[in-house]
């Protein structure tokens, strides 16, 4: 009997679709024109052809958030790979699976600064969850389905996989060999919540007078969004999300107050300020949630839950740290709970949600509006929602208008928030938006942008394009990088250095020379019923272009260096 | 406050530079690293003493264990262990008198002299850091040290204790 050999761009394929991968997104160049070949020869796969290798891996990234199917890119040695660091570090902030496949120059000449020639896997190494250096053909399967088995347990992350070339053409050949099912002696991420722990945990949240939930970005990787919601109604406690967490619980929620940190609401954060035991459920204490960590919650006993036992104490010390997947733990807690007969204690939650009201009727979420005065963007976001029903995709880039989508559009299921929390990498939205929408085509996948962040990767509206993507593109226009430049306006004394974007072009011209549909809107009288029309195009892209106020500033906004419920609720007042 | 990490991993291409990348990132110091593969060939052992509070040492530990070619990663300082270093020095030993003191001291630090030339002796000596610092102190008030190598400290936890698969 022979073994059937295959060259190492077929076991590249077949490994793929061995994992059931359905699409691909890259660009070709010299070193893996093998893999495209074999690409090319068969059917089970997509490739998607991005025009530029960073927006692949937004795309991938789009992809992945909204579908939890790991994305696989692919692209060549040298700048198509080094393209590729700001997609795979914002895969990483934000903890996304994804699988990077890589290009590299023969393995004879790796080291001599060949053409084209970049060691990608120094590069990424502090952006990566790991990496691997392909150096023999017969390993290329199993090092492909340890790649996926990586980036997707424990905490998910991106992982890099380098194919030198000599390893991919059809001279050389190897049997293929796969082991699905992997195991690694190095690599046994914690599934279970520590038994002990949970024990304690329960404890101290059936004492408590004064909880808050503050969940995170891990509920929606876990998928853990209906179990968190049964928690919530049994403790009938208070829940917040961070900017990652959206719609882990539906933002319509009664128990929801909004999400928390520097463009938090008030309430959420009074809350987290006031609490006496803070449940922190796949959340990690990032900067932008605490402020100044010296004054954060200082009355609060902290239970920590989180699959990466890095992020437990490493801003804020964690009483009762619990290290495990966050919905088997709060399964966990769930039973124990139930097993200890735990009722909430009325009186308390009685007194709690009274207090939470008071700083909830607040409003600190809101804007006005003058009628014949220019658009305001908030007013943008409350309209898309209510056309889409709130049912919407919505990926969106860095800025002033993620903080108004995020504030102003409620979530009600996870996956529909679609944004780079941690990197905060402009130039995110679109490819991300594209991703979304190849896996959801009849869905309504909107791209909330700025004239800042759209110009970076405004070049994938020739993918959309060649892949029939019809997303809605939303630019709140404001003529300048409003974060930045309310930045200015606070801190800087108005000095407006280098926040105005000159020489915008026309949006919609720019769209409709790549083949889509432009449309402006610049007074307020019009923003419904050409809002409403851009969503009634089905088959075709369109680049709604709105002129907003670009005076606005995003309000809430935390004190600088102070406590997590210091914060500007407008301009000059504080909270 | 020293502490000193000893850390298996697995012995592939590129381990030991996730590790060392991994201190830079995070702005964790480095004192002494030493690495090499142990008995069993597919593994390697790495000891790296660093300095830091109780916080960066945890942070340190987690972050090294999140290393995925990893295996496992114990702290020394703070229990019963055995440490050791090697130092190999080349001092000027052109007198007479110098060479005898020079013998002299070596022999009291329980070192060897395992090279010499026409006027100078190489010196190998074993022991902690501590010992390794006296010895190189009294040596420089004696003669002049024309070259030093020291390996970094290795570990291992007193008694039953072990750091394997």
């Amino acid at each position: 009997m022979t073994t059937e050999l295959f060259t190492g761009a077929e076991m590249v394929v077949k490994a793929l679709s061995a994992l059931k991968v359905k699409y691909i997104f890259g660009y070709p160049g010299g070193s893996v024109l093998d893999l495209y070949d074999a690409i090319f020869q068969q059917s089970e796969i997509e490739h998607i052809l991005v025009r530029h290798e960073q927006a692949a891996t937004h795309m991938a990234d789009g992809y992945t958030r909204s579908t939890g199917e790991v994305g696989v890119v692919l692209a060549t040695s040298g700048p198509g790979a080094t393209n590729c660091v700001t997609g795979i570090a914002t895969a990483y902030m934000d903890s996304i699976p994804m699988v990077v496949l890589a290009g590299q120059v023969p393995t004879t000449l790796i080291g001599n600064d060949a053409f084209q020639e970049t060691d990608i896997v120094g590069c990424t190494r502090p952006i990566i969850k790991h990496s691997f250096n392909c150096r023999d053909l017969a390993e290329i399967p199993n090092i492909i389905a340890k790649a996926f088995y990586i980036a997707n347990t424990g905490r998910p992350g991106p992982v890099v996989v380098e194919l030198p070339k000599d390893l991919l053409i059809p001279q050389n050949k190897a049997p293929f060999n796969i082991e699905t099912i992997v195991k690694m002696r190095s690599y046994n991420p914690n599934i279970k919540g520590h038994p002990k722990q949970i024990r304690k945990a329960a404890k101290t949240i059936s004492e408590a007078k004064k909880l808050v939930i503050y969940s995170g970005g891990g509920i929606v990787l876990a998928d853990a969004s209906a179990l968190l919601t049964k928690l919530v109604e049994t403790l009938k406690a208070p829940i917040t999300n961070t900017l990652m967490g959206l719609g882990g619980i539906s933002g319509l929620h009664d128990n929801f107050i909004g999400m928390l940190g520097m463009h938090g609401s008030l309430e959420a954060n009074k809350t987290m300020a006031n609490a006496d035991v803070i449940l922190a459920l796949g959340a990690r204490f990032d900067d932008r949630v605490t402020n100044n960590v010296e004054r954060f919650c200082p009355n609060a006993t902290i239970i920590h839950v989180d699959i990466d036992p890095t992020s437990i104490s490493k801003t804020i010390n964690a009483h009762i740290p619990v290290v495990g997947l966050v919905d088997i733990v709060i399964q966990q807690l769930l039973d124990e709970l139930s097993e200890t007969n735990y009722s909430p204690d009325e009186e308390s939650l009685k007194d709690w949600w009274q207090q939470i009201h008071i700083w909830r009727d607040m409003s600190s979420v809101s804007y006005k509006q003058v009628e014949g005065e220019k658009i305001k963007p908030q007013r943008v976001i409350e309209t898309m929602y209510r056309i889409t029903n709130g049912e919407a995709y919505v990926a969106s880039d860095v800025g002033q208008h993620q903080m108004f989508a995020a504030q102003y559009y409620p979530f009600a299921k996870p996956r529909q928030w679609i944004n780079s929390g941690g990197a905060g990498t402009m130039g995110f939205g679109l490819p991300a938006a594209m991703g979304v929408k190849l896996a959801f085509p009849d869905k309504h996948v909107i791209c909330i942008t700025g004239d800042g962040s759209i110009q970076m990767n405004i070049q994938e509206l020739s993918t959309c394009k060649q892949y029939n993507l019809p997303v809605v593109i939303i630019t709140l226009n404001n003529r300048s990088l409003g974060m930045v430049r309310q930045w200015q306006d606070m801190v800087y004394g108005g000095r407006h250095s280098s926040s105005y974007m000159e020489s915008l072009p026309d949006f919609t011209k720019v769209a409709e020379a790549y083949g889509h549909v432009g449309i402006k809107i610049d007074t307020l009288d019009e923003l419904d019923s050409k809002l409403e029309e851009a969503f009634s195009i089905k088959n075709k892209l369109v680049f709604v272009d709105v002129l907003v106020d670009e005076k606005e500033h995003v309000y809430p906004m935390h004190i600088r260096q102070g406590g997590i419920d210091d914060m500007w609720i407008s301009k000059g007042v504080k909270g | 406050m020293r502490h000193i990490l000893a850390i298996l991993l697995e012995n592939e291409p590129g381990a030991l530079s996730r590790i060392v990348g991994l201190f830079s990132q995070r702005a964790f110091n480095i004192e002494s690293l030493t690495v090499a593969p142990t008995d069993d060939n597919s593994l390697s052992r790495v000891t790296i003493a660093t300095i830091g509070d109780d916080k960066v040492l945890e942070q340190i530990i987690k972050q090294v264990n999140k290393l995925v070619d990893v295996i496992k990663i114990s702290e020394l300082a703070d229990r019963k262990h055995v440490e050791r270093e090697l130092l190999l020095v080349k001092v000027t030993a052109m007198s007479d008198k110098s060479r005898t003191e020079v013998k002299r001291i070596t022999d009291i630090f329980r070192g060897s002299v395992i090279d010499i030339g026409k006027q100078v002796y190489t010196i190998e000596l074993t022991g902690s850091n501590d010992k390794l610092n006296a010895f190189i102190d009294t040596l420089n008030n004696e003669t002049e040290i024309i070259e030093s190598a020291r390996s970094g400290c290795v570990g291992m936890a007193r008694g039953e204790k072990a750091l394997r698969v």
